[in-house]
């Protein structure tokens, strides 16, 4: 499967929040970030979490966030970062975004 | 708990960001029993009776009053337990029925 | 009848010792402590599946030694390691499961990552969902990593987590944290400490504690 983000694409995880078995955390939700690596494609714990063993698989990404831009009140300095692993169906292109 | 509506609803077990104490770092060792459920968790998994997915969604959905008052492994042990009835590998009656013998054993065994 | 499972003096058994012969169905002690819904649901669950025939006792007794046996040795010969051998440390960084089985070692079946503390950054790793940890190399992880107070903080507050546990990173040090919320599974590889050059292998990892392959820590310095 062709991933559909690079390394240094700015994305932004989609602002949902679905009751069920979800891997991409709340904190994350609605953030925009930097892909800092394309991990590979593996099965989609949302299927596999209901006992739907496909063979579906999707692209997982890391992607990198300033906490500044996480969190409004962050005390360290401005270089600290967290990198959240997510897969690409939590991920849409953030055009425009300045990083 | 932070479950608002504007944002939407945050999961009891999706926790990053949210205030919380100190974090106490005794380490007791662990219970035979908690031991147990581990090794059955592994047991499962080599059988492909339960995918790692699935034991943490059961996890998930013991909901917030039970996730934060169990204990890591009691919740292990009613989210594996919850995911073999919903399998059918036992049934609640069978379930029953051997706890209640378990419980009669160790009863009769501690009495003096 | 459940088979001889290791029988551990664990706390909430008393400490008093007491006999007790490995064929016999395990007896908690009572007196000392009720047994709880949980410890008796465990019980009952080994047995239905042993009387089932899903598992058998040995394979359940062997599970027991072999997670007792888990330990972070194995993840402390691999950072020794990548300290001494420029090579194996970039085989090391660029797929851990690979690098240990190149050495006698098993990561296990889940991908592990290595990341590397530099003059600029230092790695933490956490699971914010539920208590993904690189169990092939490191064991079991501890009660703190899998605590509320760990999984909520980590992520918002790492500096302040950090110095909990004694440790400080200069503002001039990029603090990344890693939420493993995936397939991948994460090892710091700390800095080789000062005045630990030369030191062999058996000496240098034991300069190497799980929690500085955590990022909780930084490694023991070598004695003067």
């Amino acid at each position: 499967m062709t991933a559909r983000f690079r390394i240094g694409d700015v994305v932004r995880i989609r602002r949902a929040f679905p009751p069920g078995h979800v891997r991409t955390p709340y904190f994350t939700r609605g953030m925009s970030g930097v892909v800092d690596s394309v991990v590979g494609s593996f099965h989609n714990p949302e299927d596999l979490a209901y006992g739907r063993y496909n063979d579906a698989t999707l692209p997982l990404y890391r992607v990198r966030f300033k906490q500044a831009d996480l969190w409004p009140d962050y005390d360290g300095p401005a270089r600290d970062t967290t990198i959240v692993d997510i897969y690409e169906n939590w991920l849409e292109p953030a055009e425009g975004e300045q990083q | 708990m932070d479950c608002v509506g504007i944002n939407g609803v945050r999961r009891v077990h999706d926790m990053g960001g949210l205030d919380a104490g100190p974090i106490d770092r005794e380490e007791p060792e662990h219970a035979r029993w908690e031991k147990r459920i581990d090794a059955i968790r592994a047991l499962c998994s080599k059988r492909k009776l339960m995918r790692t997915d699935e034991l943490r969604r059961t996890t998930e959905d013991l909901g917030p009053g039970l996730y934060d008052a169990l204990s890591y492994h009691e919740r292990r042990c009613a989210a594996i337990t919850n995911m073999l009835l919903q399998k059918s590998l036992f049934t609640v009656d069978e379930l029953g029925r051997k706890m209640a013998e378990v419980e009669r054993r160790w009863a009769k065994a501690g009495k003096p | 009848m459940t088979g001889p499972d290791t029988h551990t003096h664990a706390h909430d058994h008393g400490d008093h010792d007491h006999d007790h012969d490995h064929a016999r169905t395990f007896q908690p002690d009572i007196e000392d402590s009720p047994f709880s819904h949980y410890q008796v649901m465990a019980e009952a669950l080994g047995e239905l599946l042993i009387d089932k025939g899903v598992i058998t006792a040995d394979e359940l007794r062997s599970q027991l030694e072999w997670l007792d046996a888990r330990s972070p040795a194995d993840g402390a010969k691999l950072i020794a390691r990548a300290w001494t051998d420029p090579d194996f440390k970039a085989r090391l960084l660029k797929d851990v499961n690979a690098a240990a089985e190149s050495v006698g070692l098993s990561a296990g079946d889940i991908p592990i990552r290595a990341v590397e503390n530099t003059p600029k950054v230092h790695n933490v790793i956490v699971c914010t969902l539920c208590s993904c940890y690189p169990r092939g190399l490191l064991g079991l992880p501890p009660d703190w990593y899998k605590s509320r107070e760990y999984r909520s903080r980590t992520v918002r507050e790492p500096r302040a987590v950090l110095a909990e546990f004694g440790t400080v990173v200069g503002d001039d040090v990029e603090v990344r944290v890693h939420d493993s919320t995936a397939d991948l599974r994460y090892l710091v590889l700390p800095m080789q400490p000062k005045g630990s050059e030369g030191m062999d292998a058996a000496a240098l990892e034991a300069l190497v504690t799980r929690d500085c392959m955590i990022g909780v820590s930084l490694p023991r310095s070598p004695r003067a």
